[in-house]
């Protein structure tokens, strides 16, 4: 019994430290990084239950900012390969387990 | 007639003119333990780079991320305090969780140094012609005015919160001759005496201090330490005497002088420091209004205090009230070659030399000013025998320390607040009076009238001290109003000697002890 608490703290207490925004890979250059990264977190604080919400709002931003056409995939467990624009990617952790998935390619 | 046809083309937006992208692949796994280990790397990351000081790449988070690294200089640097010159973001910028990554430094600290820097620059680029006068200008005027010269007026140095006090100490500091203390209090009864301050300048900045210190009381006089440049010693108002290090962060002396601890009775009005004893502790002695001249050590964590000698009660004093009326000391200063004599000043008129050693009597007693108050006295840089002494007499007297009466005497028409020799020769020294002028002789050139008379603090102000800087040809200039403005001497106040065929002789110390020896000899 006292080890599934510990293990509820332990994963409260994690999942506070792993909270912050965390760019796993980009390419993409320093003030649009900052933007979409900006725009990701906004977007799955707001939809912070629905996966497919946050994902349409950042592809629609995405798409008036920088132009047709984007792709954004959200999710606590997948696995991708794809073909991006060089320059137009950002892949980020959030929330402790959520992957967020940015690329254009038209 | 051929009319150009234009080609059918089908506007297609998207492909017409854009360059043709190119194309990457990328392909990863997302899964909670990939997110997991990654955020733990980021950490450890983040950990390390905290721990190292050279470079700092600090991120503005949540306090749960780091409480026990969390940086302590976070947007609170004490140069920055209050200061008006940069526009500057908010000290403490917000801490967002949105700006968490390992690539930016959002931490303003960060940036004091840099914009310290920038200050700087500005204000030496917008006062640029000051700097240039002080370093290139020599009045050629010089040449056609005689033996006379003039003062420059350079960088005026003010300060805001000092409103109401007056300037009573300064000092430059020997190491950095750029900078020099400024003590700030009031002369007025105990009564009145509220607040003072202990700044720092340099010339490099003269619109805001390096380095600013409050005093719950008003700060009368400042030492700094000749070879340990950031010891500064201060007497104050209320007896007490502190001293400060500059190398510490917080404005607290690292030293100060308690009630039980031996503190004076009266307002300290000169501290001067001394060679270390041969325990290498160092100390200095301070002399005070309730006549006690009084030697402190720094020992590890406290101020030792032991009495050297008692100023003796004049004779207006009746007998049986000697020990208790005290006789004012107003001046101190230390022998250059042995330290162990001091020149303590009265408020009584008289000069008294002692030596540490002794404290039952004094060596020698000189009627110095007829029976008014002596400002000032100060051995000769070069030639050790020889003092200068100014008073509220108006008069100016120099003195062989082995005859009773003065060498030479100057009247010079109004209360003398200050004198000083200056530091590249031996006969010339300045004197300031309470109508505004500095008075500048050269004894070498002119035995009995000043090189130069000038008035240098405009009405309603008076200049109460002087100190020329220890290597270049300028000297500050303190008023009862706070401020300090420093000048500079024209050429014909800084002569050197010429041997007979009118060559210059190069400068040294021996040149000058021969200069002060000749016209010694003069007037015996």
């Amino acid at each position: 019994m006292a080890e599934t608490v510990d293990g509820k703290k332990d994963e409260a207490d994690y999942k506070r430290l792993h909270s912050f925004p965390l760019i796993r890979h980009t390419d993409m250059p320093e003030e649009m990084r900052v933007e979409t990264m900006e725009l990701c977190v906004t977007a799955c604080e707001k939809f912070a239950s629905n996966n497919e919400s946050a994902a349409k709002m950042i592809k629609e931003s995405m798409d008036k900012k920088f132009g047709n056409s984007w792709h954004v995939v959200i999710g606590e467990g997948f696995g991708f390969e794809i073909t991006h624009e060089m320059k137009n990617l950002l892949y980020m952790f959030f929330g402790g387990s959520l992957a967020v998935c940015v690329w254009k390619c038209s | 007639m051929s009319v150009p046809q234009k080609a059918a083309v089908k506007s297609e937006p998207d492909v017409a003119c854009k360059p043709k992208p190119l194309y990457a692949n990328f392909s990863a796994n997302a899964s909670r333990s990939e997110i997991y280990d990654f955020y733990q790397e980021e950490l450890k990351r983040r950990e390390t780079n905290k721990n190292k000081e050279e470079r700092p790449i600090i991120d503005e988070e949540d306090d749960e991320g780091d409480e026990e690294t969390q940086c302590t200089a976070k947007g609170e640097d004490w140069y920055w305090q209050d200061s008006s010159e940069e526009e500057e973001a908010p000290a403490s910028a917000e801490p967002s969780g949105l700006r968490n990554f390992t690539y930016k430094k959002h931490d303003i600290s960060q940036l004091a140094h840099a914009v310290k820097m920038m200050e700087r620059a500005v204000v030496q680029n917008i006062h640029g012609d000051i700097t240039d006068d002080f370093l290139y200008f020599e009045d050629p005027a010089d040449e056609f005015r005689g033996e006379k010269g003039t003062l420059l007026p350079l960088w005026k140095f003010q300060y805001d919160k000092a409103k109401g006090l007056s300037v009573t100490a300064l000092c430059w500091s020997t190491e950095y001759n750029d900078l020099f203390a400024v003590g700030l209090g009031s002369y007025g009864y105990t009564h009145e005496d509220r607040v003072g301050m202990l700044l720092f300048y340099t010339r490099k900045m003269h619109t805001y201090p390096e380095f600013i210190f409050n005093t719950d009381s008003g700060v009368m006089c400042i030492d700094i330490h000749k070879q340990l440049s950031h010891l500064v010693a201060v007497g104050l108002n209320n007896g007490c005497v502190a001293v400060y290090s500059l190398l510490e962060k917080s404005k607290q002396p690292i030293y100060k002088s308690t009630a039980s601890a031996g503190k004076h009775k009266g307002p300290v009005m000169q501290v001067k420091w001394q060679e270390d004893h041969l325990d290498s502790n160092h100390n200095f002695i301070s002399v005070s209004a309730d006549g006690r001249v009084g030697s402190w050590t720094l020992r590890e964590h406290e101020l030792v205090f032991t009495d050297i000698i008692k100023l003796p009660a004049t004779d207006k004093v009746p007998d049986d009230l000697k020990d208790v009326i005290a006789t004012a000391g107003t001046s101190l200063d230390v022998h250059k070659q042995y330290d162990c004599f001091f020149l303590v000043a009265s408020q009584s008129g008289t000069i008294y030399k002692g030596s540490k050693f002794i404290s039952s009597t004094f060596l020698e007693e000189y009627d110095a000013h007829f029976l008014m108050s002596v400002k000032c006295v100060r051995w000769n840089p070069f030639y050790s025998n020889v003092f200068v002494s100014c008073g509220l007499d108006w008069m100016v007297k120099i003195w062989d320390e082995r005859i009773k009466s003065p060498v030479f005497t100057f009247d010079l028409r109004a209360d003398v607040t200050d004198v000083a020799w200056a530091p590249y020769s031996s006969t010339v020294f300045a004197a300031i009076t309470t109508d505004r002028k500095v008075h500048v002789f050269d004894l070498s050139v002119n035995k009995y009238e000043a090189l130069c008379q000038q008035i240098v603090v405009s009405r309603k102000k008076r200049p109460v001290k002087i100190e020329f800087n220890p290597v270049h040809p300028i000297i500050i200039v303190g008023d009862d109003r706070g401020h300090v403005i420093s000048l500079k001497l024209s050429p014909n106040l800084r002569k050197k000697p010429k041997d007979k065929k009118g060559h210059e002789l190069p400068s040294g110390p021996e040149v000058e002890i021969a200069k002060m020896e000749q016209l010694l000899s003069l007037v015996r």
